[in-house]
């Protein structure tokens, strides 16, 4: 026995760019232009046309990973970067190219939502087609038949085709019989793109569900946080190949901060500053360690400051400078202006024109390992925005030697505070009291 | 709960398959229930929103064999063995129909199944397959007419209609035979279905749907035997009617065409079938 569910070796997936436009082609042009190269690869199908080949492109290239027993493993990467690929040939339905996987068990694939589901057929007709399409056995929906309905929530209209359905039934119907499939490996490929906020609550909840029964999960998704609150492993395409594979917050991290230029300095040009309109005029914003020293990574347990250098050009009564901190997936953890402290406001109630710098002080202990994004905006408060610039800067916090470190183990949530606990010994019991 | 357990779980290797690969008909046995809901799915979806639903299966027929009587039977005098024209007619339209129908649906079966294809897994042969064998009921609706039919001009079948399950099943392999071709070819050039109303039209002209195959001269008898069609339609009149004479050479010549066909279809979908899902 192995505590292996899916091991990939290799695995290696070839597309031929022109097939889009032989395959509408007529028989004809098809056989004066490829005939000989057709009758080449009908003779030795298995020859691989050289690497350097314009007319083919490798959607996936040496990819070797394993997810073990009981394990949900996202999989991320941008559009185009093989997931799919890689899910339908794990799925069996495309082979692949070279390379190898093995699959210990049942596998039930879900690439899509309502594969089959034919819009002429009733509710309850399509809950049988779908099902036996999806690899159940009829004996199997006949006893789940109930469950699924009510899971749907589509009780009243199972008999009524389902070309009548909202879109919402539809989905609904189709992801509970889904929902319902038993397999030991599942296959999942963005699902929850569909369906409004409560559905994809709903399915997130059901997903859940499975893994805590101990089942195996292959999970596409582009949303962060489903991968993040699902998944304890996932693996990053990029291009094809495996970039990268581990646990899933690191994984994310890594496939949020790839491909973006953005550091934790920026620095406006001659340029850039041309287009920027009116007296404020940014100059630079970075990171700085509690030496004051610019920096890429932050300690947890150290203070660190946020800098912005900027000119002014003519006198701005009311100014303010605002920080607005978030986490790389997106959410907002706290807004901070220079003029929040009435000392300041009083005493740069209008700015001249000079240089200034703005420090945003960040004390020791408050943000947890991970990625974080800062967006500046300089502003008039409820009369005139002078300047905005979303993501500007981005640094990484680093957690060794924070609170609970010493403790194996990632530390969910945003913050890692340093908190005072009492634990208090020897309090009489409520028996005893009485 | 049925599933298996982890000790005993399937394993699946995935890797590109080399050569000549096998039919896999034990998978194919595994998944004969989806199978079955495939041509339900046909069957129930075919007739759906229409006023007369099946009986578009009965009037199809029976305003064919109207024109036929009226231009072959009448105008041209086509000789029909002795039989009133219209029943010969509808007595091959019978089997031809059938045949045309499931040659047309299991030929372009995989391009309009072209997303189950793409998204799931499942023995690609069923797809045909299932396509071969829903239009099985629309012949089981026709052939009460033509009960009705042989009442009325008092026909009664010898011990001969017992053979009539074979010359059916004759007709749904034949179908099925070449369907397999054309399907794998349509996945790939679109051309394949264009082509299909012509060679069903051309087709029904080289069998004896509207003229009995007594017309045809003796020598070219054998030849004529390539056309599986030619011995099921005369084997459909033989077992119901009790006219012509089933002429073993050529039955022989039909089943070895259809077996060519049937072998040489199911390879040349195999191999076709690892682009399927890539290209459909």
């Amino acid at each position: 026995m192995t505590d292996i569910a899916i091991r990939v070796e290799g695995l290696a997936k070839q597309y031929e760019i022109g097939a889009a436009k032989v395959r509408h082609d007529t028989l004809r042009d098809t056989l004066v232009d490829y005939g000989g190269r057709f009758l080449k690869r009908w003779r030795r199908p298995d020859t691989q046309p050289e690497n350097g080949d314009a007319t083919h492109i490798w959607a996936l290239k040496d990819v070797s990973f394993e997810v073990k027993r009981g394990q949900v493993m996202g999989l991320i990467g941008r559009n185009g970067a093989g997931k799919s690929t890689l899910l339908k040939m794990l799925s069996r339905i495309t082979e692949p190219t070279s390379g190898r996987a093995e699959i210990h068990g049942r596998v039930g694939s879900l690439l899509e939502v309502g594969t089959g589901f034919d819009r002429e057929l009733t509710g309850r007709e399509n809950v049988y087609l779908n099902g036996t399409i999806l690899g159940m056995r009829k004996a199997e929906i006949d006893r789940k038949f109930d469950d699924i309905v009510e899971f749907s929530g589509v009780q009243k209209f199972i008999d009524t085709p389902v070309k009548r359905y909202s879109s919402g039934m539809y989905v609904r119907l189709a992801f509970s019989v889904a929902a319902h499939l038993e397999p030991e490996i599942l296959i999942i490929d963005e699902v929850l793109a569909v369906g409004d906020a409560e559905f994809q609550r709903k399915c997130l909840g059901k997903m859940g569900n499975i893994a805590q029964e101990g089942r195996t999960i292959l999970f596409v998704s582009h949303s962060m946080s489903a991968v993040l609150r699902l998944c304890s492993h996932a693996v990053l395409l990029n291009g094809g190949r495996l970039v990268y594979q581990g646990p899933s917050a690191s994984v994310v991290d890594r496939y949020l901060s790839s491909g973006s230029k953005t550091s934790s300095e920026k620095v406006w040009t001659e340029q850039e500053l041309a287009a920027v309109q009116g007296p404020f005029r940014p100059l630079a914003v970075r990171i700085c360690d509690s030496q004051g020293e610019h920096t890429e990574v932050v300690r947890s347990v150290l203070p660190f400051s946020v800098e912005l250098e900027y000119q002014i050009t003519a006198p701005i009564r009311d100014l303010a400078l605002h920080i607005k901190l978030d986490t790389i997936q997106g959410e907002r953890l706290f807004i901070t202006s220079d003029r929040d402290d009435p000392a300041n406001y009083q005493r740069y109630l209008v700015r001249q024109p000079g240089h200034y710098v703005s420090r945003c002080h960040v004390p020791a202990s408050l943000l947890n390992r991970g990625v974080f994004v800062v967006e500046v905006s300089a502003s008039i408060p409820n009369v005139q925005m002078l300047f905005s610039e979303p993501s500007v800067v981005r640094f990484s916090v680093d957690e060794s030697g924070s609170p609970g470190s010493h403790w194996a183990g990632d530390r969910g949530g945003f913050f890692r505070p340093a908190l005072a606990w009492d634990i208090l010994a020897g309090i009489p019991t409520a028996e005893a009291n009485r | 709960m049925e599933v298996t357990t982890p000790q005993t779980g399937p394993i699946f290797c995935i890797e590109p398959s080399r050569g000549w690969t096998a039919l896999k008909l034990g998978e194919l046995w595994h998944y004969r229930e989806l199978l079955y809901f495939l041509a339900w799915r046909d069957i129930k979806v075919r007739y759906k929103q229409s006023a007369i639903g099946a009986g578009w299966a009965l009037l199809q027929p029976l305003a064919t064999m109207a024109i036929f009587t009226l231009i072959f039977g009448r105008l041209a005098n086509m000789p029909s063995d002795g039989l009133p024209y219209s029943v010969f007619a509808f007595t091959g339209l019978l089997p031809w129909n059938y045949f045309a129908q499931a040659l047309t649906r299991s030929s372009t079966s995989l391009v309009s199944n072209g997303g189950l294809i793409s998204k799931v897994y499942f023995p690609r042969l069923i797809v045909p397959l299932s396509a071969a064998i829903a239009p099985l009921v629309d012949f089981a609706v026709a052939f009460l007419a033509l009960v009705c039919m042989m009442l009325w001009y008092s026909i009664m079948p010898t011990w001969h209609w017992m053979v009539l399950p074979l010359c059916l099943s004759f007709a749904a392999i034949s179908a099925f035979a070449v369907g397999l071709w054309l399907a794998a070819l349509n996945v790939r050039y679109r051309d394949v279905a264009h082509t299909i109303p012509f060679l069903v039209q051309f087709w029904m002209f080289a069998s004896p749907v509207a003229y009995p195959a007594s017309l045809v001269p003796a020598k070219w008898r054998l030849l004529y035997g390539l056309n599986p069609m030619a011995g099921v339609i005369e084997g459909f009149r033989w077992c119901l009617l009790g006219t012509g004479t089933l002429d073993l050479r050529t039955l022989a010549m039909s089943a070895l065409t259809v077996l060519a066909l049937l072998w040489g279809g199911a390879i040349f979908f195999k191999r076709m079938e690892r682009t399927f899902a890539d290209v459909v």
